[in-house]
């Protein structure tokens, strides 16, 4: 009876993205001056392994992902953030 | 001409606390003594690092904020790296947006140091 109700069986589930408008964050709420001393902030932008994420996936604009960047470098240099790890969330 | 500087160092914590506090007051000294002035310092004790750093997997961090001409700054990471109990240091020149954000900090700082 299941069978004929699902008939056709598709190999991975159709998953719809509904297309969000990314936003600069920091536009928007208008932060001028990323801190690398608060690493939960920096947390944000950073996968699993702890490696930066691009902006295709964050949105930020390229100005403010510079800065992300020598953010995160610099709490990786005083050991607040991790260069490299396996579960970092 | 000052300019608004900032710079966090880790010591080893093999230290003990007045050890520590004597490394502290030493750099504090040497940034007072060649014409800087301290403007804000915080302690975050003995935090665990997020990786090993000299076999080590933890540290005291600390926080010197302050205004000096440009020429200490060379000094001041001469004595760093001089100095074997600090393993690791940063210093920060303080842009216009970044010392804006340090006043908020301290403001915040501040206000839950009262509530405490």
């Amino acid at each position: 009876m299941a069978q004929n109700q699902s008939e056709i069986r598709y190999l991975t589930p159709p998953s719809v993205e509904i297309k969000k408008k990314k936003y600069c964050r920091f536009k928007k709420n208008k932060i001028k001056f990323i801190d690398y001393k608060d690493p939960e902030f920096l947390k944000k932008f950073l996968n699993e392994q702890g490696k930066i994420l691009p902006r295709r996936i964050t949105g930020t604009s390229l100005k403010y992902q510079r800065k992300v960047a020598t953010a995160v470098k610099r709490a990786r240099h005083i050991a607040l953030l991790p260069y490299v790890t396996d579960m970092m969330k | 001409m000052l300019n608004h500087y900032e710079t966090v160092f880790i010591v080893t914590p093999v230290l003990s606390e007045a050890q520590v506090k004597e490394a502290v007051e030493k750099f504090k000294a040497l940034v007072i003594e060649n014409g800087g002035e301290m403007v804000n310092e915080e302690n975050w004790g003995l935090r665990k690092l997020a990786y090993p750093i000299q076999k080590k997997s933890t540290g005291f961090y600390q926080l010197l904020q302050f205004d000096a001409p440009g020429d200490v700054i060379e000094k001041l990471e001469l004595n760093y790296r001089r100095d074997e109990r600090v393993i690791r240091f940063l210093t920060f020149k303080l842009d216009k947006h970044a010392f804006e954000y340090s006043i908020k900090r301290k403001g915040k700082l501040k206000s839950n140091k009262e509530e405490k």
